[in-house]
């Protein structure tokens, strides 16, 4: 693997992958059961240098910053390698927010060109927002023949001949401006510079390390941290293979594991939980004998690999659960949110480990990883090389906020400067989630001190950028928290958010106006829907400035009333 | 009818004719009454389906209309109306 000490910027290792693996293959495009493209290392770079010369040709360069809106395939790593080669700040941006959010955050970042697709971009101009958008340049992929493109450019002739100059950056620089949260009043757009990257896929690849021939699936969208780092940066480094699929439909990922022979892939909890499932439901259709013989060999093996993984053995025992993974596949990583102790456990009896881990963008990705060494399913693994980590105020049970402090923490959030004072202190970034270490050094997450939820698709939610959607209802106040927030619990599974309504002196809260918040619930992205509901009769106390004091009315509603009194909304 | 004939035939299928079939297969395949679906309705609030499931529904429409729709060319689309244009535009 390349030595990432000898550079400082993505952009410069990014073009040395060239010159160490000119003929390894480092990216396949595939859709259903066709392949769209395989480019070599050497391939890779001639694609991108004419899309980077384009960028070039428009004043393109140092700090100039770029967006890109892609569902994950190949011209996703060329627009990135090209933004990179220019010393470009990479704006990668959630192809599933709506349009008029994509428009909110370009607009936020102030990127100048945006790399997508046409879809996407036909839905962006019918934005109603779509006025504020200001961008010199807009680059479509997959546009049909003769169709409108509102000013945009086809990738195809977004080209241009003649050498292209590599742009230096220094490892202070910004390499990625990446949007951690929802898109509420205050964007949290993180900062994170060459050197944040560079030391996170050191500390990364030394715990697994990909090799040429390796291939890792990317199923989640590249915009993902966890994808960018694992499935772009940390194979292109270590000379192995990314493979995209322009489909995610559940039979061709299977079909893919098996064609190409997947060594790893990336998931959220809710895709892990899903196939769970599907595994159980398998077994659980087997004739008894099966069964029998199935949960007997997952004990054997579980007893076999008690120190550390033993992929070899663990195919001759489960040969048909192997099989239906294409028979090569050591690990899933997986993390965005919390995945339960026993879905991590079901996977490892299979023999397919499950990399567990934790962070956030803020952190550059992860703080602690689970190297398998031994496997823990009730903990999230040590922290990575050059990650300091430390709770803060611990009680009697040494439970606290978790506190990091890296190379690979991000400088600050984008033009947010006291927001970046609050989250990163004396260089500790506090990540607002409750642990504690066990006696090997092991973190233990148990809650959240921030009034937030993580989602099993590993979206955060923050209650008062959905609160908007229940104005106007008849009531005196309402009002959205996380309810683990309202009372505190050792658990992470399952988080949920409570409505408190507050009704107008005298007035009983009705059917119709639970109706009425039930359907305004409905309009919600369904990630973001509230589950519950409280009715408090006491006004809501508050700021001079009248905003709601919301630690305040917790513990007033934590003092009287109890989790029981909430209703299914 | 000749092979030429029959496709002009199945050409021939209104973007009205397109939603119907749609509604009627989702109403089958989620086991809801069809009454109960209308061409302007988000078919994820609706059908109370996640992503994974609207997935399957997409393959079976493919089967029954003999057309592939990529994924990306469905993103952002969440109601039965620019579901059958989308379709009918491929047939």
């Amino acid at each position: 693997m390349i030595d990432l000490r000898n550079y400082n910027s993505l952009g410069a290792v990014l073009r040395a992958t060239a010159e160490y693996w000119p003929r390894e293959v480092c990216l396949i495009e595939a859709d259903r059961e066709r392949e769209n493209t395989r480019f070599t290392y050497r391939e890779f770079d001639e694609v991108a240098q004419p899309r980077a010369r384009a960028l070039q040709e428009k004043g393109f360069g140092s700090g100039s910053r770029a967006a890109i809106i892609m569902t994950n395939q190949s011209k996703w790593l060329i627009s990135a390698y090209g933004i990179f080669f220019r010393g470009g700040v990479l704006v990668p941006l959630d192809y599933k927010l709506s349009p008029g959010e994509q428009i909110q955050l370009l607009r936020h970042s102030k990127a100048e060109i945006l790399f997508t697709e046409y879809h996407i971009w036909r839905a962006i101009t019918g934005a109603d927002n779509f006025d504020q958008l200001a961008l010199k340049q807009v680059v479509v992929t997959d546009a049909p023949a003769n169709a409108e493109l509102s000013g945009a450019i086809r990738w195809e002739d977004f080209s241009a001949e003649g050498t292209t100059e590599f742009v230096v950056r220094e490892r202070s620089d910004a390499a990625c401006i990446v949007y951690s949260s929802g898109t509420g009043g205050r964007p949290k757009g993180c900062v994170l510079t060459h050197d944040n990257y560079l030391e996170q896929c050191a500390a990364l690849i030394a715990l697994f390390p990909f090799r040429p021939g390796t291939r890792y699936l990317s199923i989640l969208p590249t915009n993902h941290a966890i994808d960018f780092m694992v499935g772009f940066i940390g194979p292109f480094v270590c000379g192995a293979t990314v493979v995209h699929l322009r489909t995610l439909r559940p039979e061709y990922i299977r079909e893919a594991f098996v064609r190409y022979h997947i060594k790893y892939t990336s998931l959220v909890p809710l895709a892990l939980k899903n196939i769970e499932r599907g595994l159980r439901q398998r077994i659980a259709d087997s004739p008894v004998y099966r069964r029998w013989l199935a949960r007997r060999l997952m004990r054997i093996n579980r007893a076999l690999t008690k120190t550390r993984p033993r992929p070899r053995l663990s195919r001759l025992l489960l040969p048909d659960i192997h099989h239906a993974f294409g028979g090569e596949l050591q690990a899933f990583f997986v993390g965005g949110a919390f995945t339960e102790p026993a879905t991590l456990q079901f996977f490892y009896d299979l023999g397919i480990p499950v990399a567990n881990g934790y962070g956030c963008t803020e952190a550059g990705t992860a703080i602690t990883l689970n190297d398998l060494r031994p496997f823990r399913a009730d903990t999230v693994g040590k922290p990575l090389s050059g990650m300091e980590v430390r709770i803060v105020n611990p009680n009697a049970e040494g439970v606290g906020e978790v506190a990091a402090r890296s190379r690979s923490v991000m400088s600050g959030y984008l033009d947010e400067p006291e927001m970046t004072a609050e989250t990163i202190r004396d260089g500790w970034l506090y990540t607002g989630d409750l642990g504690r270490f066990d006696p090997t050094g092991h973190l233990q997450l148990l809650g959240r001190k921030r009034n937030m939820i993580v989602t099993a698709e590993g979206k955060n939610i923050y209650p008062e950028d959905i609160e908007n959607a229940f104005d106007s209802l008849p009531v005196k106040d309402f009002c959205v928290f996380a309810e683990n927030f309202l009372w505190p619990r050792n658990e992470l599974a399952g988080e949920k958010l409570v409505l408190v309504l507050h009704p107008e002196p005298g007035v009983q809260i009705s059917p119709s106006i639970l109706e009425a918040a039930a359907a305004r619930n409905r309009a919600l992205a369904p990630y973001k829907r509230v589950s519950e509901c409280l009715i408090w009769n006491q006004d809501f106390p508050r700021t001079a400035s009248m905003k709601i004091k919301r630690e305040a009315l917790a513990e007033e509603i934590r003092s009287r009333l109890g989790r029981e009194s909430v209703t299914a909304l | 009818m000749g092979p030429e004939a029959a496709r002009e035939f199945i050409g021939m299928r209104t973007l009205d004719q397109t939603t119907e079939e749609i509604l009627t297969l989702a109403a089958q395949q989620f086991k809801v009454a069809r009454a109960t679906l209308s061409p302007t309705d988000d078919f994820f609030k609706t059908l109370q389906i996640d992503s994974l499931q609207a997935l399957d529904l997409l393959t079976r429409l493919e089967h029954h209309f003999h057309v592939e729709l990529p994924d990306y060319e469905l993103q952002g689309v969440t109601d039965f109306q620019t579901l059958a244009r989308r379709i009918q535009s491929r047939l």
